[in-house]
């Protein structure tokens, strides 16, 4: 075997040597990169989570949940954005069988789902800083409980803000006519993805 | 109309804000070296201070009127400068040039593909580094100076603005720095990951690809994966120095006399997250360079990568143990010892998957033709500084020695090989091999010669000679080494290793000279000036936007090299296997 010339044009090899070039996860990258997109922030939330962990075991004391937060409003939160991801899987499957008007209705009422958790949060906060916590302190125990409360819940609430400004987008590019289902469902791949991350937040925060 | 007309577009957009994988690499590129000038700089100051630490130096005093006074380092400006040598090194030269410059320049030219997946988010990637380099550069400039807490930035230093000069605006700026650093990072990593996963051509097969892509893809997952503890670390950070709270802080914080009203948090959260990231970090920047040394010892030795599908595999275990390793850092934090038992044992146990990796490249050069060319002596000079630098890792993973060298300039020797000169060599490694590429000229290589000789040299001998520092006691970020009497057998040290790291240093200008001579200067470069077998030598040097007329069809593997005795001789993973002789007939 010698240097072989490059581009020397003999018969082409048989197909049967092909090996790559089909994408391990049959997935386009659109829908590949928001997937590795959700692992980091699902990592970014996991650290916060995993923080807040540490901290409250190296704390002797930690405030009973149930005397601070009024459970059965955040139990109706989580339903709320639970059912959400329902009719955002509605809409996903209604945008691929191109029955863009019902995709359109089912993204505006998982946006609406989303408003109605972000105003719920928003009472919520208003209720325990007019009841004295603050990010530096709180009457219920050690400082960091409250500081992990705001920015957990202020994080996830901002990606819950995030998501209805995005699912706002798509409702009106369905409207249009111009979104694929492709976009559809990326865009409900987020969602999901802000709804696991209450999955997770809603019993180690609020139960445990 | 020519093809060159069709592409005509105005400066702005094909230099500055542009998308094409290779500017942007480029771009990323002369970051890098432009960063470099100030890190390698900062660290001339550091050595000049430990070679003559009671000197008087008028001089420096009228340059730098900020860090002197009255011809004295400020003490507390020392710190500013070993903070900022290391993060600015770490993640602003070495990730820059290793990662981001050659992973975009690289990536789609090695898998067949004719961008990334997603070039505006390249751009912005590269468009969101540049604020981040600004507000590095920016943080000398406030008052107060610039982070001092060390490049780990542990709280409680870095989280109080009291605790130190450095931790006002310096220590706000560098966080800030940081976070666009992540973002910037994360952002090429999606583009990286995405794209080797679903953009090879036709025929690249996973086990088809040369082992620089399969590295950047580990470090880019590794990435994608650690970056975000330190994203909640700094977000903690910045909230306990500005919004009041104690993540980090516990009570009982006494600063100037004074109890603060912090409670509650803990500083081991702080080391906790930091090393989450800190220690995948080491390998996310030294995988890329021992990737492109495999590529490089492979082409100048003509002979097969020995061992290819092992090396991926070991990457594959390297990338995973980084995971789960981080705590070899905290053995003096007071942590349980069964738990330190546990980080030893996995610690030493990434010895052996980067043995195999060293090991599979000297195997690679056996009965090899080797061409000594710069790029090859920068790629066999790494071999040896993997050796040392993995030596001096088992002293430091192992808890019981750790013990006695820790925070100790052996730390400091050890470190400056695996991320120093392993990555360094391998961003010279990089550069001199893909150079007729990137500009379409060839660079010099008897300056390249000369380059590689005093770099070597230099930080050969003053790496080793820190780690006998180390063991003699001498702590790291001594401002003032003769402070302490029972180190004074090994402080006279510190003067030699200034002297080689001034020649290492002046040898960085001889490569700079280099570099841009031969990029207006230098002799034209043909396709594929090496003879190699991987895709990007089949298209023009430099390459042409989209990078080929027609993707390439892939039908072998990356190394195919031969050295029968007579020739050597290649082939390009682009030639077709020969039809069977029915076919011919």
């Amino acid at each position: 075997m010698t240097t072989v010339a490059m581009g020397s044009s003999e018969t082409a090899a048989p197909v049967a040597h092909w090996q790559g070039g089909v994408s391990p996860f049959a997935v386009s990258w659109q829908k590949l990169m928001m997937w590795i997109f959700l692992v980091t922030d699902a990592l970014l939330f996991a650290g916060f989570l995993a923080s807040y962990g540490f901290v409250r075991l190296a704390s002797p004391a930690w405030p009973e949940q149930n005397e601070v937060f009024p459970m059965l409003k955040i139990a109706a939160m989580t339903f709320v954005l639970i059912t959400s991801s329902a009719t955002m899987a509605t809409a996903v499957g209604a945008a691929h069988r191109r029955d863009l008007k019902r995709a359109m209705v089912f993204v505006a009422l998982t946006a609406l789902g989303g408003l109605l958790f972000l105003l719920a949060q928003a009472t919520e906060w208003a209720t325990l800083i007019a009841e004295g916590a603050r990010l530096t302190h709180n009457p219920w125990g050690p400082a960091p409980f409250a500081a992990f409360f705001f920015m957990i819940t202020g994080f996830h609430g901002s990606h819950v803000l995030i998501g209805v400004i995005l699912l706002t987008v798509v409702a009106l590019r369905l409207w249009r006519g111009r979104a694929t289902g492709m976009g559809v469902e990326v865009a409900g791949l987020y969602w999901h993805f802000v709804d696991v991350v209450w999955c997770f937040i809603f019993p180690l925060f609020y139960l445990l | 109309m020519s093809a060159e007309a069709v592409h005509a577009e105005s400066f702005i957009r094909r230099y500055l804000f542009s998308t094409d994988h290779k500017t942007i690499g480029k771009q990323y590129l002369l970051t890098a070296f432009f960063m470099g000038l100030f890190a390698v700089g900062w660290s001339i100051l550091i050595r000049i201070q430990l070679a003559w630490p009671h000197a008087n130096l008028p001089l420096l005093s009228r340059l730098f009127p900020g860090l002197y006074q009255d011809g004295v380092l400020l003490p507390e400006r020392y710190l500013s400068l070993v903070t900022m040598h290391g993060t600015v090194m770490v993640f602003f030269v070495i990730s820059f040039a290793l990662v981001s410059g050659f992973g975009n320049f690289i990536i789609p030219l090695h898998i067949g593909a004719r961008d990334m997946a997603y070039p505006v988010l390249n751009m912005l990637s590269y468009w969101t580094a540049v604020p981040a380099c600004i507000l590095m550069i920016a943080s000398f400039f406030v008052p107060d100076g610039a982070a001092a807490a060390g490049w780990t930035a542990y709280p409680p230093l870095s989280a109080l603005p009291q605790a130190v000069p450095g931790s006002g605006w310096g220590q706000t700026l560098w966080l800030l720095g940081m976070a666009l650093f992540i973002a910037s990072f994360t952002m090429g990593s999606l583009n990286f990951v995405t794209t080797i996963l679903n953009l090879r051509t036709k025929g690249m097969s996973m086990f088809r690809m040369p082992l620089t892509v399969w590295t950047l893809f580990i470090s880019s997952v590794l990435g994608i994966l650690a970056f975000p503890a330190l994203t909640a670390a700094a977000i903690m950070l910045l909230l306990d120095r500005h919004g009041g709270t104690s993540f980090f802080l516990p009570s009982g914080l006494v600063v100037g006399g004074q109890v603060l009203e912090h409670s509650g948090g803990t500083p081991l959260l702080f080391q906790h997250l930091f090393w989450f990231l800190g220690h995948p970090e080491v390998y996310i920047l030294v995988l890329p360079a021992i990737g492109i040394a495999f590529d490089v010892v492979a082409v100048f030795g003509r002979r097969p990568v020995f061992g290819y599908r092992t090396s991926i595999w070991a990457l594959l275990v390297i990338g995973v143990l980084s995971m789960i390793v981080w705590g070899h850092h905290m053995f003096t934090s007071g942590m349980n010892p069964y738990l330190g038992e546990y980080f030893s044992v996995a610690t030493v146990a990434i010895t052996v998957p980067f043995a195999v990796l060293g090991m599979n490249l000297i195997a690679s050069l056996w009965r090899a033709e080797i061409r000594l060319h710069p790029a090859m002596l920068f790629a066999l000079a790494m071999i040896a500084a993997i050796g040392l630098g993995g030596l001096g890792g088992l002293w430091l993973g192992t808890a019981s020695s750790d013990m006695y060298l820790h925070d100790s300039y052996f730390v400091v020797g050890h470190f400056h090989f695996m991320i120093g000169v392993v990555t360094a060599f391998g961003i010279f490694a990089g550069t001199y091999y893909w150079f007729p590429k990137m500009f379409g000229r060839m660079i010099d290589q008897r300056l390249g010669k000369i380059h590689f000789w005093a770099t070597s040299v230099g930080v050969f001998f003053a790496f080793i000679a820190m780690h006998f520092l180390g063991l003699g006691g001498v702590l790291r970020r001594t401002y003032d080494p003769t402070a302490y009497e029972y180190t004074a057998s090994v402080t006279w040290l510190n003067l030699p290793i200034s002297i080689a790291l001034f020649l290492a240093a002046a040898a960085q200008v001889v490569f700079l000279v280099n570099f841009f001579w031969s990029m207006f200067r230098g002799q034209k470069a043909e396709a594929n000036p090496w003879e190699a077998a991987t895709l990007e030598w089949t298209t023009p040097s430099p390459a042409p936007h989209l990078n080929w007329r027609e993707l390439p069809s892939v039908f072998r593997g990356p190394y195919e090299y031969r050295t029968d005795g007579r020739a050597a001789g290649y082939r390009s993973q682009v030639v077709p296997d020969e039809p069977p002789a029915e076919v011919r007939a």
